[in-house]
């Protein structure tokens, strides 16, 4: 963890240094996407930078629309270049994907990069086996005959878990049970051995027990693998476990970025702290009542003045004048070093934290970390 | 999967016999005397009492419903009379099983009636369908891809101007202009490929065919544009780009696949109701169909032969409602379990 944390220093003020070859496997930086629309610029995600090494995971958290799901899909080059404008870089493996042609991006889409989706059963196509989308996926880019990419499929299927992966692999997707369908996802998912695996809330629509399952796969095959991992999320037990980096995202843009210890034991933005103090109770005071977040999340069209986050601060009082009201607080290190950044006004976070959150936040979380 | 099958059929036959009863029943509602149009223009009462007895029109309704049962399955005579049998074979009209009925208007069955007209309408509806699903499915698909510029709206208002237009409107001005004006194609005419062969029964469809697929055509159009834009925001198509897939391939394999499902529903039920006889295109062009038959024997009253081709259609339909539910479950595999 601690050579991590220097290297995992983020970009906090222009110019941005560009990353070399021998450093991060993903670089994002100053990512924006834009929807033009008839009622005017949705602005998604702005000014998004983070890293990714190999053989770690970093954790994206934020509520829905917060812009989690967007940066992944601009990082595969999902969006639809005809009603997206996509501005920043995204280095792999030191190549910028943004400066790609969509045939070069295409080549690298599940070959370099995968996804794993949030509903496996929407995501398969349901008039196709599972073992047909999964050799789809395999040759694709590997230039082989029906019959290897087969033996490949069930190899892969029988790395995650399937039982009798020969057998399996003629079945339906609504044939599997969620978890398997999972499994699946992740088969494919991995079967071109991509450096770079983005996991989009791959648990929310599982059952609780399944979901330790599959995140120890998770775990296991990145070891594996050696390959990087985002996990986007917004449950922070899945923070929690697979971490090593956490990214908070609100109304698209990062709020906190850190070492993940760091950020579940010493967070010093109040958007974290209000995700904290959201999160259930279980080992303790069961009884205990949650402490939601007031308001709802901003409108991306007209965000806010100032700090995006200010209409529904609790804390803002603490900060002198109408900064929150007037200036955006830029992404900078707080009062614990460089290798956690905060986009906030609170000159002394970490007092108020202890004093005012830290009771309401259930400690199994913090524990487990 | 078998034993679906089975019970589809089971169910539709028991569909069809209550059909039958329907339509035997709406027959006997109407305040037409089925006997004085049977008997023909000069027809003294005596002479009208006994075409009724001889029709079995003075039966109560149940009894000659029982009596067409009886001679679908096993044929029946006109008059049902075993001594005129023996004296006057002659007066007797034999109709035999499966017997749809006797018009004594064109003094022949129904099912030989039916027989010489069904081809000209099967032939003109399977043109038609082959016209009108390559062209909606062409376009659709296009205009799903072009969605939101001139093309799309271009393809999709020129379909709907001739889906707006009526047929016998269209029907006409092909015929004026196509085939008499500009003498791109002969006058449409009805060669069975017996008689002259594929091309020559294919050229004598073109413009029927056309009439009649243009019309359908902008259902399918519609259709197809918003189920490959429904299926390309679906997560799996997310999926398959993912992958790398190329854009074809994604939509060739991924979306149309999925927009092939509610197609083939509809294009088996729309087949099903235009083998029956497309009325307004077989008047226009003068084709002997099951559409001018009907019109024909609807304009002479004959009863008789207008039972009969409302069952046949009916049959038609109800077939086609098998056939597709058992193709859905070829097409769609989540139908296949249970």
């Amino acid at each position: 963890m601690t050579s991590h944390d220097t290297t995992a220093s983020p970009a906090t003020s222009a110019p941005v240094p560009r990353p070399s070859s021998s450093d991060a496997l993903l670089s994002v930086r100053e990512l924006a996407v834009h929807f033009p629309t008839s009622d005017g610029v949705v602005k998604a995600v702005d000014g998004l930078s983070f890293d990714v090494h190999r053989g770690k995971t970093l954790g994206i958290v934020g509520e829905s629309g917060s812009g989690k799901s967007v940066s992944s899909a601009a990082i595969l080059g999902l969006h639809n270049p005809a009603r997206t404008r996509i501005s920043g870089e995204i280095y792999l493996n030191g190549v910028d994907l943004l400066t790609l042609s969509s045939e070069q991006m295409r080549k690298r889409r599940g070959r370099e990069v995968a996804m794993i989706f949030q509903d496996p059963l929407s995501a398969m196509h349901p008039y196709y086996t599972v073992g047909n989308q999964i050799i789809e996926a395999y040759r694709v880019h590997n230039d082989v005959s029906k019959k290897a990419a087969r033996e490949r499929a069930i190899e892969m299927l029988d790395r995650v878990g399937i039982p009798q992966p020969d057998r399996r692999i003629d079945d339906y997707p609504h044939q599997f049970s969620g978890g398997m369908r999972q499994r699946a996802m992740i088969a494919m998912g991995l079967i071109n051995d991509p450096s770079m695996l983005i996991a989009d809330e791959p648990t929310t629509a599982l059952d609780v027990t399944v979901q330790a399952q599959i995140l120890d796969l998770l775990q296991d095959l990145q070891r594996e693998f050696n390959s990087a991992v985002i996990i986007i999320t917004h449950d922070l037990g899945v923070v929690a476990e697979m971490a090593d980096d956490v990214l908070v995202m609100y109304a698209g843009r990062a709020v906190e970025y850190g070492p993940c210890k760091e950020i579940l034991t010493h967070p010093e933005m109040p958007y974290t702290w209000g995700l904290l103090s959201s999160v259930p109770d279980v080992k303790g005071d069961t009884s205990a009542r949650l402490v939601p977040i007031p308001g709802n999340p901003p409108s991306l069209l007209n965000p806010p003045p100032g700090c995006t986050f200010h209409p529904r601060c609790v804390h803002k009082d603490k900060v002198p004048g109408d900064l929150c009201w007037t200036v955006e607080p830029r992404l900078e290190p707080g009062q614990r070093g460089p290798g956690h950044t905060k986009r906030c006004h609170l000159t002394n976070p970490d007092d108020i934290y202890a004093t005012e959150v830290l009771p309401e936040v259930a400690p199994g979380l913090v524990e487990e970390s | 999967m078998f034993a679906y099958i089975v019970r589809r059929v089971v169910s539709g036959i028991i569909l069809i016999i209550v059909m039958s009863l329907v339509t035997f029943l709406l027959f006997f509602a109407s305040p037409i005397d089925p006997a004085r149009f049977a008997c023909g223009k000069n027809c003294s009462p005596a002479l009208q009492e006994q075409t009724r007895k001889a029709l079995g029109y003075d039966d109560p309704v149940f009894v000659q419903w029982g009596d067409f049962l009886k001679g679908v399955v096993q044929g029946r005579d006109y008059p049902s009379d075993p001594a005129l049998r023996k004296t006057a074979p002659a007066t007797i009209a034999h109709c035999p099983a499966p017997c749809l009925g006797y018009s004594k208007l064109s003094n022949d069955t129904v099912l030989n009636l039916v027989k010489n007209a069904f081809p000209v309408s099967l032939s003109l509806a399977i043109v038609a369908f082959i016209i009108w699903i390559s062209g909606g499915i062409a376009f659709g698909v296009i205009a799903a891809l072009k969605k939101g510029t001139i093309i799309d709206r271009g393809i999709v208002g020129i379909s709907l101007v001739f889906f707006a237009f009526p047929t016998f409107f269209v029907g006409l001005f092909l015929y004026q202009f196509i085939a008499i004006q500009w003498q791109i194609v002969p006058i449409p005419n009805y060669v069975s490929i017996a008689d002259g062969g594929f091309f020559t029964w294919l050229v004598g469809l073109l413009l029927p065919g056309l009439t009649l697929a243009l019309f359908y055509m902008a259902g399918y159009v519609r259709m197809t544009r918003a189920f490959v834009l429904e299926s390309m925001g679906e997560d799996y198509l997310r999926t398959a780009n993912a992958k790398g897939l190329a854009p074809r391939k994604v939509l060739v394999k991924h979306s149309m696949r999925a927009a092939l499902t509610p197609l083939v529903t509809m294009a088996g039920l729309d087949l099903a109701s235009l083998v029956g006889g497309a009325i307004i295109t077989e008047t226009v062009f003068n084709y002997n169909g099951l559409g001018k038959l009907a019109v024909t024997a609807a304009r002479n009253l004959d009863l008789p032969l207008t039972v009969g081709i409302v069952l046949l259609l009916a049959t038609f339909v109800i077939m086609a409602n098998i056939i597709v539910d058992v193709l859905y479950a070829f097409i769609d595999p989540r139908v296949r379990v249970g």
